[in-house]
């Protein structure tokens, strides 16, 4: 017996993935968007992207070295808080804005509960919602004038639609439209969507699941128009809040069946706010109303250990 | 320091209803946009629970243990009649601030409370000093409360500007979100200066009870109960 036998507990089987290779990953997986968006817009959004993930960053480091918590600002996660929140501002917002967010996103929602994994709702959501309430007016101003919509044609398409006019589809997936810095190109999203799928960073489930509830959702109430459905699904912030915001590994089920039903939730939601709503865009407020569901959620969907499918709980 | 005066304390300071016992706080998160709203929604729980503790003090012997919770209703409600009628004619701006506020003072659990712990088993006129401690300690957190939503959703405070125009308002903290935000920060400053609060375990430290504070295990009577 001259070899040594290692003897280790569980888990046996290890990967290589770590939460700071998920968070480059998606960091990367989000360029195409928001460099459509600095394409589009031009600089301001340029400097609103740097200075809220700057803003993030800083916050994140401070807090943890006030409270004399270990620094994890090289984790990527502030950094992803920060692109997301950027991309879902106005093109020619204030940059003093966003970087009031980017503080309330780390400090209060993530930090106070506890850091990365404690949180209970998206950071970067619920600081663009606490915007949304707060600076109503600033945020809801999506003229360019770089791209010539000023205050009065730069209406969302969701606001076109909402007020009975056809949209282009065309300048809808390209993004030609008026909307927040990331949001307005499909195509530059999917592109990033599929980068994370191919690196398995995300699950198709949710974000597939989430955009048939809402594309169903809108056919039944919305006057069976396939036209109008796929303007819908391509328009305001549906692909990125699905593929981005929805699927966050700490504010989501990891229950498979859970998923589903987080994912019906979603659609639900953001098809109610959509057609009755008092806005005509109501992704965020699904996807963080839907993040409070989730240990609920998770609770039910829990699967039964192997070996007990037959018993009752 | 004579046991009047003490209540006095006591309700201000020691077992404040808002910040220490965490008592009321359907009122003080709904009502304190502003520190003229917070002022007078305290002022008139402040005349409630007086007279409600003098009363009820009074008829503390007359009333049967059985029907006692009745009985301390029929009086706080008949009070809170008398305020709610004499607000809307005499101020009648910050009655229609307040709202459904003024009625709702009759199932404010500070003034049952204060009757349950405190009127019920003392005499009248040391019943009515706890009143008014009680009710200025209300009064005051409704005011820092609503002093700072004011501030920041605004710019003002009691209507006069201090902060400058070119500051732009946060309006969310003058919705209901600001109030939680406000009170959690006050809270934790509070919890932070050490001063007795709900959570920061001061009892222990002081080895006496201040009232309940919810922190069963560092609570002085903790070890009583557990026969320690």
């Amino acid at each position: 017996m001259e070899r040594l036998l290692h003897v280790s507990s569980s888990p046996h089987v290890r990967d290589k993935v770590t939460t700071k290779s998920i968070m480059y990953d998606v960091l990367i997986a989000m360029i195409p968007a928001a460099a459509f968006g600095v394409y589009q817009f031009g600089l301001n959004s340029l400097l609103v992207i740097i200075f809220t993930m700057a803003a993030c960053v800083l916050s994140e480091y401070i807090f943890e070295k006030a409270m004399k918590r270990p620094i994890t600002i090289a984790d990527g996660s502030a950094m992803v808080t920060g692109m997301i929140l950027a991309l879902n501002m106005p093109p020619e917002i204030p940059v003093w804005v966003p970087v009031v967010g980017g503080v309330f996103a780390i400090v209060v929602v993530k930090q106070l509960y506890g850091g990365l994994g404690q949180n209970f709702m998206n950071p970067a959501l619920a600081a663009r919602c606490f915007l949304l309430i707060s600076f109503a007016g600033l945020m809801n101003d999506f003229s360019s004038a770089r791209l010539g919509f000023d205050s009065v044609s730069g209406a969302t398409p969701l606001a076109m639609m909402r007020s009975g006019e056809t949209v282009d589809l065309g300048l809808l997936v390209l993004g030609r439209i008026p909307g927040t810095i990331g949001e307005v190109s499909v195509v530059a999203l999917l592109i990033g969507a599929v980068y994370m799928l191919v690196k398995k960073v995300i699950s198709p489930r949710i974000p597939l699941i989430y955009i048939g509830t809402v594309a169903v959702f809108l056919f039944l109430f919305g006057g069976f128009d396939p036209y109008y459905v796929l303007c819908e699904v391509c328009s305001g912030g549906l692909v990125f809040g699905a593929f981005f915001m929805a699927t966050d590994y700490v504010t989501s089920p990891i229950t498979p069946k859970g998923q589903v039903v987080y994912g019906v939730v979603l659609g639900l939601l953001t098809g109610i706010f959509r057609l009755w709503g008092a806005s005509p865009e109501g992704v965020s407020y699904a996807i963080i109303l839907s993040n409070l569901l989730v240990p609920m959620i998770e609770r039910v969907t829990l699967p039964k250990a192997f070996g007990r499918e037959g018993k009752k709980a | 320091m004579n046991k009047y005066t003490e209540r006095i304390y006591n309700g201000i300071w020691k077992e404040n209803p808002i910040f220490v016992q965490m008592l009321g706080l359907c009122p003080t998160l709904a009502v304190t946009t502003s520190a003229t709203n917070g002022l007078g929604m305290g002022l008139s729980t402040t005349a409630v629970l007086v007279a409600a503790n003098l009363l009820i003090s009074a008829l503390r012997n007359i009333i049967p243990e059985r029907v006692r919770l009745p009985g301390e209703i029929v009086v706080v409600a008949s009070l809170v009649t008398v305020v709610d009628m004499l607000m809307e004619g005499f101020v009648p701006s910050l009655y229609s601030a307040l709202g459904i506020y003024i009625p709702l003072i009759v199932v404010n659990c500070i003034i049952l409370g204060r009757a349950e712990a405190y009127a019920m088993k003392n005499k009248p006129l040391v019943s009515a000093f706890d009143g008014i401690g009680m009710g200025l300690g209300f009064t005051i957190a409704l005011v820092l409360i609503g002093a700072f939503r004011e501030l920041l959703g605004a710019g003002t405070i009691f209507g006069a500007q201090i902060l400058p125009s070119s500051f732009p308002n946060i309006s969310i903290f003058i919705l209901a979100p600001g109030a939680f935000f406000v009170l959690s920060v006050l809270t934790a400053i509070q919890n932070k200066l050490k001063l007795p609060s709900a959570t920061n375990g001061s009892a222990e430290k002081k080895g006496k009870v201040t009232g309940c504070n919810g922190d069963c295990i560092h609570c002085a009577g903790h070890d009583q109960v557990m026969g320690k």
